[in-house]
Formats: structure tokens, sequence, C-alpha cells
């Protein structure tokens, strides 16, 4: 309870400072527009079709970014992870590739694919395959040795072990994956609207910044920032739900 | 290691087991890029090019005046972003991570400003500092302090409470009680907060570039791919792979010293 009522007095002095520095003319009016402004916009706009209309492109290029690379890297990674050879030799490539910011692909995607969705696809795949990938992998190759051996002697076939072993092992690992390349992809997801151009929450905002409109930029931006809690929100959430067996949750509820 | 593969491997000799590693390390690379070479010989696409015309590329276009007049100065951006995200990350870290109340206050805040996806904040970075290279670094900072700060919180409050009680009864000042304890104690979590900074700040790097610039590494590449000149464009892309892979290298190096009492504790408990 003290909780909520300490974080709500921070939220609201957040907003009373916003409300008062360009009320004050310490920052100017045109660059930094009242909250009371924005958040009335904000009201407006949610009335709007079109709104709606783009943030569910940027969720449908999110959502199908995130589903392309998690399908790819739980994949790739449980067999890369299960056999110590793959995992050996392909480790300098994937220390080389993984740094590789993906920003740095937009110009190849465009040239490839244009300016349309498929182009950021690209983008968010990359930045999101990442994550899970070696999540995975680290997961996969955790499993405990005696736990291994003892599933080996009991004579479990190679579906079975793969199924009461290494996922449940794997698990926490890659819903940690799935939640930061959730974030990621929503990151990109918006990122590459702005750059390439295609139609989104991502492309608003870059038309309300060259159009000079302040308090439509500072709304999308307040949007954004509420997907992206949201999304932080949804997959904690099911990060514990899905884990609910596991000690790590156990422990924290059982010292709350 | 286990005791059965310790066994197989130390009948060889040393130089077979370096032979061995090197051909790990590099075999996969140097195959891919021999397939590369001769599919690109064969390969009508356009926008694809070989090793060999990269190469040259990448020598003709960024060993020179380029180096000086767009790697350096964006890296010298991305290297101040860094420093000030670290510097104020940890700063206010250890303050929100040491009052309660002022962390229950923050924590809505936090969570919100954390998630708003940061290159969002270049059009409003735009509009309050111009387009200026203090602009470009504060971009970088609003999107590479919160990994440090948060991880910097965290780590704050997981300080062993008996040190802390031992640290008061010894009446250690406020000041030492920081230094000494309490961010060596953090230090595991704020480089793990570095380490996802790191990335950010890159992307940030050449996003705010290919908005606001005419010139710099995000701004070169942007402009090579407008003007299809393909190869070139490439070399930009290799170069930003190499500059993120020498960060992470870096970074490994730093936290294997900065870290080195911490994995040799974690060693000690777990053998």
């Amino acid at each position: 309870m003290r909780k909520i009522l300490l974080g709500a007095v921070g939220l609201l002095g957040f907003l009373a400072v916003w409300q008062l520095l360009p009320a004050l003319g310490l920052v100017d009016r045109h660059d930094l527009p009242y909250a009371t402004d924005v958040f009335g916009r904000l009201f407006h706009e949610v009335r709007d079709l079109a709104f709606w209309r783009r943030l569910r492109l940027t969720m449908t290029s999110w959502a199908i970014g995130l589903t392309v690379a998690t399908l790819a890297a739980v994949g790739l990674g449980t067999v890369v992870g299960l056999v110590p050879f793959l995992r050996r030799a392909t480790h300098t490539t994937v220390e080389f590739l993984r740094p590789v910011p993906s920003v740095a692909l937009i110009p190849l995607a465009v040239l490839m694919f244009g300016l349309q969705m498929r182009a950021a696809l690209v983008i968010i795949v990359y930045a999101a395959f990442w994550q899970v990938f070696v999540q995975v992998i680290y997961g996969v190759a955790d499993v405990d040795t005696v736990a291994r051996d003892t599933a080996r002697s009991f004579g479990l076939t190679r579906y079975e072990r793969l199924r009461y072993l290494v996922l449940p092992t794997a698990l926490p690992y890659l819903m940690t994956g799935l939640r930061l390349a959730a974030a990621v992809a929503l990151i990109l997801a918006v990122t590459a609207e702005m750059v390439i151009g295609n139609p989104g929450l991502g492309r608003m905002i870059e038309l309300s910044r060259s159009a000079g409109d302040a308090v439509g930029l500072y709304g999308l931006v307040v949007v954004t920032g509420l997907l992206g809690v949201v999304v932080n929100v949804v997959f904690r959430f099911a990060e514990r739900r899905s884990l609910a067996w596991h000690q790590s949750v156990l422990a924290d509820e059982a010292t709350r | 290691m286990t005791a059965l593969g310790a066994g197989r491997t130390a009948p060889r000799g040393l130089g077979v087991r370096v032979a061995e590693d090197v051909l790990y390390a590099v075999g996969l690379p140097v195959l891919a890029v021999g397939l590369w070479a001769v599919w690109s010989t064969r390969s009508a696409n356009r926008f694809l090019v070989g090793p060999r015309p990269l190469l040259d590329a990448f020598r003709q276009t960024w060993i020179g005046p380029a180096f000086v007049d767009d790697v350096l100065p964006s890296v010298y951006r991305l290297l101040a972003g860094l420093f000030a995200s670290i510097m104020l990350g940890v700063a206010a870290g250890v303050l929100i991570g040491r009052f309660r109340p002022l962390r229950e206050i923050l924590e809505p805040l936090l969570e919100f400003f954390r998630a708003i996806p940061p290159p969002v904040l270049i059009p409003v970075a735009m509009l309050l500092l111009g387009i200026t290279d203090t602009m470009k670094v504060v971009v970088i900072v609003s999107g590479a302090i919160w990994p440090i700060l948060l991880n910097t919180i965290e780590g704050v409050r997981a300080t062993d409470s008996v040190m802390l009680e031992t640290a008061d009864s010894y009446r250690i000042s406020r000041w030492e009680r920081v230094w000494l304890l309490i961010l060596p104690a953090a230090s595991p979590r704020i480089m793990t907060g570095v380490r996802q900074a790191l990335s950010v700040a890159l992307i940030l790097m050449v996003i705010s570039e290919m908005f606001a610039s005419s010139a710099g590494l995000g701004y070169r590449i942007a402009y090579f791919q407008r003007n299809y000149l393909i190869a070139e464009m490439w070399s930009g892309i290799l170069l930003l792979g190499l500059l993120g892979v020498l960060l992470a290298v870096a970074f490994g190096v730093v936290e294997r010293r900065v870290l080195r009492w911490y994995h040799g504790m974690r060693e000690v408990t777990r053998a």
C-alpha cells in the first residue's frame, strides 16, 4: 500500500515538474510542451482509428519478428548446445556475429527489401535471435551430469530425455532470453519504422518531428514507453508462471 | 571438465591441443569466407559483394582521412556517452539503492523510462538540444544508463547485511563504506549492467548519426546506401561489426580484472 502511494507521489511529482518547466519559461514551450497539452492530444488520438492502425502495424512486425527469431533460436540453439563439437566449432563465429549492432544492417535490408515491413523484420529478427540463441545454448548445456547419467541408466529414449531432462533445465534460460528478446524486438520495431519509414508508430514519430509537431511527438514517446512497460510486465508474468515449479521462484515465495 | 575428459586429453602434447583449439576457433569462419568467395563469383545479386572487393573497399574507404573525420568522432561520442552513463548510473544507483523511500518513489518512473525504446528519444533530444555533439552524447546516455542504473540498485540492495552492520559498529565513515563495501559488493551486477549498456550505446551511436549528422559512421553507411555504393556500404557494416567485437573484447578484459576476486571466490565455493 505504502509502495503504491509513494510510487503515485513520484509519478505525480514528475508530471508536475514537466508542467512547470515550460510554464516557468525554463524551457521553450515549443521544445517541451505542457504535460496537459500532450495528454490532451493523446486522449484525442486514442479515439482515432488511424492511431490504432499504426499501433497494430508496429505490434505486428514486433510479433512476427519475435516469433521467427525465437523459433530459429530454439531450434538451432538446441542442436548446437547439445552437440559439443558444434558448440566448440561455432563459438568464435557466434562471438563475432553477436556484437554486430543490428542497426548496421538497416541499409542492407533497405537495399534488399525496399522500404517495407520485410526490411524491418530482418533487423528485428537479427537482434532478437541472439538474445534467445545464447540463452538456449547455455541452458541446454547446463543439464546436471548426475541427472543425465541417471536418465541414461534408466534407459530414457532420446525424446524422453529432451522432454524431461533438457527442457526443464533450459526453460529458465529460455524465458530470460525471451523476455530480453521481446524488449529488444520492440526497440527495433520502432527504430526500423523511424529510419526505414515503413508505416507504424515509429514513422509517425519521425513525421511529427519533421512537421515540428512537438505535442504529437511527446505523446507518441509516452505511448511507446507504455507499450514497453506492457511488454515487460507481460513477459515477466509469463516467466514467473511458467517457472512456478522452479527453485528460484519457490525460494522467492517462501521468503515473502 | 570431468575426470574422464581430463584423462583423455592429458596424454596428448601441448602442441596438439593448441592446434586443435586454433582449428576449432578459425575452422568455421574460414569455411564461411571460402564459401562466400566462391558463391560471390557466381551469384548475380548486385547487392552482395565478395570478400576481395569488400576488403579493397574497406581499405580505400576507412584507412585515411575518413578515419579521422568519421570514425574517431563516432568512437569519441560513444566512449563519452558510456563514461557518463557509468558515472551517473552508478552514483544514482548507490543513492537510490541505499534509501528505500527514494526507491519506492522512483520505482514506477524508472520502470517507465527504461521501457521507452531509446531511439525514440533522438527527436526529443534534437528539439531540446539542437543537432550537436552534446545531443548525440545525451542520446547515448539516455539509453545506456538504464541497465547500469537498475543493476546497480539491485546490487546495492543485495549487499550483505551482516557486513553492513559490522561496518556500522566499527564506525566506518560513510565514504569508506560506499567505497570499500557497497561498490565492491555491487560490482558484479554493475558489470552486468555495463555489458548490456555497451550494445545499446553502439546502436544509439549509429542511429543518432543516421538521423542528424553530416559525419560519423552511421551517416557514412546511410550515405553509401543511398548512393548505391554497395561495397563501401558493406565495408561500413564490417567496420561497425569490428567495433562491436572490439568493445566486447575490451570489456571482457576489464571485467576479468575488476571481478577477479569475485570469480576466484565463486571457484572456491564451487570446489
